[in-house]
């Protein structure tokens, strides 16, 4: 097996722009769910739920809940396009192998798609903000900074599921991923509750994986509380992106080059 | 470079596991021809083709394309290499017009001399007034055109293409017969896998034929036909054929197959046993000269290779 670094170049580009492409053409649709899904979410958790929970930490229900949502959706949105898309341009469609017969690599071809998983957590963490703001659940242009961190959340979740492809014999196996990776850290980085009525040894798992890192430094950043740590939480989720980014490109290599 | 070798492989070698696909193969293809690598199912014609495009390592042996070490510069090797892969990997959510753009965007071109290559490859593929056509809706023919074209994107000096016409209609074929012997008249090399005889001994200047991983047999068309089959085949097949050949057929041939209810009479001098057949109207017959498919059918044998 190849193990060497990946080569990073700027012909990552190219993979990147045909994505690009193709979302363009296909826009309409996924635009209006992504208006869509976190407007209800806000408005029937943060009104609703929010009504019996009251305050949390010092924030109305709906406040601490937006900027949960909005990682949450960042770790979704790059997971479904590094397992299901991906493969699909992988398999289905064969649109890595036209890249492999033009003067690409693999390593180019997991870059641009890695950076293109986390574009599509950006697009979809725009409107997400944009409705927040529009609630009222937004503390200022502070919040901005917040488009950065879902970039690196994007990065993280992106290279983690192009991992799961580079290893999945089917569509099914993804799945697996779902129930045992993603809904768990969903559920236990503290985008619907804060931590502290969790058991310890919850804490102290959910501060090993990257969402909950990514929902410490977005928190603060939409409500205006101060920040605490942020090279650190940063750090997390990029180390996440940079290993698996690394494992995602051997594995790659394994499947498509042997 | 002084060598008009466009590929020079030697002993090239590639396992999957404990089993060789390909074993030991020596290929040299000379600049401006038609080379054709010729095999059943399974002979290692599409890991050699995947060797030669860099696509993956050969287990030993060497192997240099276009000038360049493969695999050590293979990236660079691809600027100047042209792919049609055996299976459509046509962008479905694109137009004609946007896989060509995106394609070319792999290779880092774009401009005005790429708007003005692509307008001469639409032209090239008859796909002018598809331009703007969704892939779906293409036939099979303009498919295999366009990915043709697209395939030509770079100005290739070699092409490689791997079963270009399976699947197409007999029309659909000529014209990418017509095509393919242009880019030949054009001074490009071409390397190409089929599984139509005809189309290889229409279109290849020299052919392999390789099974099991192995050189059977390289030469031109003509020749291989020459060398290994005598220049008559009559088929013959009807009530009696056998009891017919066993005892007046049989001796006439410098060799007979069976194959099924026909009789294959491989023959010098067809005279005798044409005129032995004009004494049986009951049989039927067809006289004809030998071609690449009786020299492939012999060299690799008649019984069907799956998969």
């Amino acid at each position: 097996m190849n193990f060497s670094l990946p080569i990073i170049s700027l012909r990552w580009l190219p993979v990147w722009r045909r994505n690009l492409r193709v979302w363009r053409k296909l826009s309409g649709p996924a635009l209006i769910g992504n208006f869509g899904e976190p407007l209800l979410y806000l408005l029937a958790l943060g009104y609703g739920l929010g009504g019996f929970v009251g305050e949390v930490k010092g924030l109305s229900y709906i406040v601490f809940l937006a900027s949960g949502i909005i990682c949450a959706s960042a770790m979704n949105t790059a997971t479904f396009e590094g397992l299901y898309s991906a493969y699909t341009r992988m398999t289905v469609q064969n649109t890595w192998g036209g890249m492999l017969a033009a003067p690409l690599d693999i390593d180019d071809i997991v870059l641009g798609e890695v950076v293109w998983t986390a574009t599509k957590s950006l697009i979809s963490a725009i409107p997400i903000l944009i409705v927040a703001a529009v609630l009222g659940a937004v503390h200022g242009w502070g919040a901005l900074w917040v488009l950065p961190v879902v970039f690196v959340t994007g990065l993280c979740f992106g290279a983690m599921a192009l991992v799961v492809t580079a290893l999945a014999k089917s569509y099914d196996f993804f799945i697996y991923y779902f129930t045992l990776v993603i809904t768990p850290l969903f559920l236990v980085s503290g985008v619907f509750f804060p931590l502290e009525g969790v058991p310890q040894a919850v804490q102290i798992g959910a501060q090993l994986l990257p969402l909950f890192h990514a929902v410490e430094i977005v928190r603060p950043l939409m409500t205006g509380q101060p920040l605490h740590d942020p090279v650190f939480h940063l750090l997390v989720p990029l180390l996440y992106a940079g290993a698996a980014f690394w494992l995602a490109t051997v594995l790659l290599r394994r499947r498509l080059l042997s | 470079m002084t060598s008009d070798l466009v590929v020079e492989a030697r002993g090239l070698i590639k396992y999957y596991g404990a089993q060789p696909a390909v074993d030991g193969i020596d290929i040299e293809v000379h600049r401006g021809e038609c080379f054709g690598l010729l095999g059943p199912n399974g002979a290692g014609k599409t890991t050699t083709l995947r060797m030669l495009m860099g696509a993956t390592p050969p287990s030993a042996g060497s192997l240099d394309v276009l000038g360049y070490p493969i695999p050590q510069q293979a990236r660079r090797m691809r600027e100047r290499l042209g792919v049609v892969p055996q299976q459509d990997n046509l962008d479905p959510d694109f137009t004609v017009l946007e896989n060509l753009i995106t394609y070319a965007s792999y290779f880092g071109l774009r401009g005005p001399e790429l708007d003005r290559r692509i307008a001469g490859l639409l032209a090239f593929a008859s796909l002018e007034t598809k331009a703007g056509a969704g892939i779906a809706t293409l036939s099979g023919g303009m498919k295999r055109r366009l990915t043709l074209a697209r395939a030509l994107i770079n100005d290739p000096e070699l092409l490689i293409l791997d079963e270009p016409t399976t699947g197409l209609d007999p029309q659909a074929r000529q014209l990418i017969w017509q095509r393919l012997r242009a880019l030949l008249g054009q001074g490009k090399t071409l390397i190409l896998t089929t599984h139509y005889m005809e189309e290889a001994e229409r279109l290849c200047d020299r052919l392999m034929i390789i099974d099991n991983g192995h050189v059977l047999v390289t030469g031109s068309p003509a020749e291989l036909v020459r060398q290994h089959i005598e220049p008559h085949v009559v088929e013959i097949h009807g009530r009696g054929v056998e009891e017919w050949y066993d005892t007046i057929g049989g001796p006439l041939v410098q060799r007979g197959e069976r194959s099924g209810e026909t009789v294959f009479c491989y023959v010098n001098d067809e005279r005798p046993l044409l005129y032995a057949l004009g004494q049986r109207p009951d049989l039927h017959f067809m006289h004809r000269r030998a071609n690449l498919e009786d020299v492939f059918i012999k060299l690799t044998g008649k019984e069907l290779r799956e998969g």
